[in-house]
């Protein structure tokens, strides 16, 4: 029975691009065609799906208000179940729709494989989700832009602020041997080390997680001189270490990631957390815009949006905005009008840089004030 | 020579830590041959119990070195009250069962006293109030060695000795003894081996609440699984050192301690738990009962 819901599913998907595809190729010069493609099926739909409905609620704002100059933007949605090699299909299906821009993918995997397409063919895709760094960092995707912070953003917010804000020399980098937190380290090692002879590197050491005691670990970081301890990891081995850190009477600032912006940090360590820099997303929760699309989906969808929704949101207003300022569907104008035009959305007031990583998107830093965390200016 | 010094006592203030749980682990053993792996749920048990009286007493507005006397106490009996009925309950059925399943009836109240303190607790880290005071006296030393680790070390100190004489002068450390021997030899010459096995799960669970009372102290927070993982370093130690014997279990948990420490201060923390258990496997090939223990003859 599941399976016959799920072919009925396909052959009414399938009838409703076919019918997209009718309806845009014979009004050809009057519709903008915007893909949305990502995971709409599968173990990661909860990621994509969230994507198709923000897509839909501003394109249903722009059509009501008459479009964008003068032209009605249909949707084209397709599903590439985050996997790349049917990102790679996807590419090719909707460009053979005659897609104009995209909005998707999801994953980076899947991303990366259909932008190639997309790069023949000039066409501008934005993703909501795809935090891998080099699909923007290594330059070879000129027409992707995103609007998600990349995996290395916090690792590189933290050395800046070390280096710039603080004006440190000699930083200890720690992490906790997980994924998340030596991704992060392995990446601010780099940055300081690429710094241009501004830092060093004076330690790089892995903890090991819910060890009762990391006095020796701290010793080290003493004995190195460290002036910072950039630490990647999760709060109950953060706490631990400075809270020996403070016991030992060492003053050495402390800056980490959003595993550690978290409550239950200040809770644990108390007053040795005075002072402790963590780099966390940047507050969307009083932006009006953010509040007034998280109700427009309450209101059609009857639910509370799910990941990456304003993100989507963004990056569908981004993309129309500069289509709108373009004054058509052009490649090299569209690219010009993202760099260079600021657009209000959920996320703040963005626009993207030469690599096409958004500006005004990403993480801020924190420090712990009198028990909560405060967001200091850069 | 700082730094060593300063490794070294880091070494040994984890070895203490080590230590406070690795003596009942080794005492149990000692007597009845059994490892108990509830033992880490116990000390567990026994911080949580310290953290729910430190509350309500911090509430009533004591001070604190009141609150650490009597939290510490009844986090004692509270222990108690479980490690009696844990050897009661999950034990004491199978004291004439193969040892294999007392072992697995270990794990198993092991898990269930974890997960019922995630149901019936938390499963966040909690904060656990500093109690033991910054020493003025102890300032000048403040960077290398904390007033917390003094206090922790000095207990040890004091509780090794108490078990020892415990049990090589008092009548009770007598019947202990002739229990761990030979039981049924025990039981003919008048000895309650029940009584004496329940004395010795009492005693070994004091030891764990007031180990509790204290890291958690130390450390500053607790959850449900801190038990499991200082349990499994404590029976690490106790091993190193010789299981069943009690000054064996805290020479096995300094020399872990020191091993941790200087790996990590010398070569790199990220081989810290392969230096320590590389160690472990050279100990047991060179002196397969331990360092302090004594090899014991098997009657087939």
């Amino acid at each position: 029975m599941k399976k016959k819901i799920g072919k009925n599913l396909i052959i009414a998907m399938s009838l409703i691009f076919f019918a997209c595809c009718t309806f845009g190729t014979s009004f050809a010069q009057d519709v903008i065609k915007l893909g949305v493609a990502g995971a709409h099926s599968g173990d990661l739909a909860s990621y994509g799906l969230p994507s198709v409905k923000a897509a839909e609620l501003v394109v249903n704002d722009i059509n009501a208000m008459g479009g964008i100059n003068g032209k009605k933007v249909v949707l084209l949605i397709e599903d590439d179940a985050c996997k790349p090699e049917l990102g790679s299909n996807v590419a090719t299906k909707l460009l053979s729709a005659g897609v104009d821009i995209v909005m998707g993918h999801i994953c980076s995997g899947a991303t990366k494989a259909a932008l190639a397409i997309y790069k023949e063919e000039n066409i501008i895709c934005m993703s909501p989700s795809a935090t891998n760094p080099p699909l923007t960092q290594s330059g070879d995707y000129p027409n992707f832009y995103r609007t998600i912070a990349s995996d290395d953003a916090q690792a590189r917010l933290e050395v800046d602020y070390a280096l710039d804000v603080l004006k440190v020399k000699k930083i200890a980098v720690l992490h906790d041997k997980g994924d998340y937190g030596k991704g992060l380290a392995e990446f601010a090692k780099q940055f300081i080390e690429n710094s241009g002879g501004k830092g060093q590197v004076v330690l790089y050491e892995g903890v090991t997680p819910g060890a009762v005691d990391y006095s020796a670990v701290v010793q080290k970081i003493k004995r190195s001189k460290a002036e910072a301890v950039i630490f990647g990891g999760y709060h109950p081995e953060a706490s631990k270490i400075v809270m020996q850190m403070r016991k030992k009477r060492m003053n050495t600032y402390f800056i980490s990631d959003d595993g550690v912006k978290d409550d239950t940090f200040i809770k644990v360590a108390g007053k040795y957390a005075e002072g402790v820099y963590a780099t966390g997303p940047m507050d969307t929760s009083n932006n009006p815009l953010a509040i007034a699309a998280t109700e427009k989906h309450q209101k059609t969808y009857g639910a509370d949006p799910g990941a990456f929704f304003l993100n989507a949101y963004a990056a569908t207003q981004a993309l129309l905005n500069a289509v709108d300022k373009a004054g058509s569907t052009e490649y090299q104008a569209v690219s010009n009008a993202l760099k260079t035009e600021w657009v209000e959305t959920p996320l703040g007031r963005i626009k993207f840089d030469d690599k096409g990583d958004a500006i005004g998107i990403g993480f801020a830093m924190y420090q712990v004030k009198d028990g909560v965390y405060v967001e200091v200016s850069k | 020579m700082d730094y060593f010094l300063e490794l070294f006592l880091g070494g040994l203030t984890r070895g203490s830590i080590y230590a406070l749980i690795a003596l009942g682990y080794t005492m149990v053993y000692g007597i009845i041959e059994l490892i108990n792996f509830a033992h880490g749920e116990i000390y567990m048990i026994g911080a949580f119990t310290a953290l729910i009286v430190i509350s309500v007493l911090t509430m009533m507005g004591m001070n604190t070195i009141a609150i650490l006397v009597i939290a510490g106490f009844i986090a004692v009996i509270y222990s108690c009250a479980y490690g009696y009925t844990v050897e009661k309950i999950a034990y004491k059925p199978l004291r004439r069962a193969p040892r294999l399943s007392a072992l697995i009836s270990a794990i198993g109240m092991s898990l269930f006293l974890q997960n019922y303190v995630l149901l019936a607790q938390t499963s966040d880290f909690l904060p656990f109030p500093n109690l033991i005071p910054d020493f003025t006296f102890m300032e000048p030393y403040a960077h290398i060695i904390s007033s917390a680790e003094v206090v922790i070390l000095i207990t040890t100190t004091i509780v090794m000795i108490l078990l020892t004489v415990l049990i090589k002068f008092t009548k009770m450390g007598k019947a202990m003894r002739a229990t761990s021997q030979d039981k049924d030899m025990a039981r003919l010459v008048g000895i309650d081996v029940d009584r004496v096995i329940s004395v010795t799960f009492v005693l070994g669970s004091a030891t764990a609440a007031i180990g509790g009372v204290l890291i958690a102290s130390h450390v500053g927070m607790i959850n449900f699984y801190i038990g499991f993982i200082a349990g499994i370093k404590a029976f690490v130690a106790a091993v190193l050192g010789g299981i069943g014997s009690i000054p064996g279990a805290v020479l096995g948990s300094f020399v872990l301690g020191w091993t941790e420490s200087f790996a990590t201060g010398y070569v790199s923390s990220d081989y810290e738990d392969v230096f320590a258990f590389v160690f472990l496997v050279l100990i047991l090939i060179f002196r397969p009962a331990g360092i302090l223990g004594r090899t014991e003859k098997h009657t087939v």
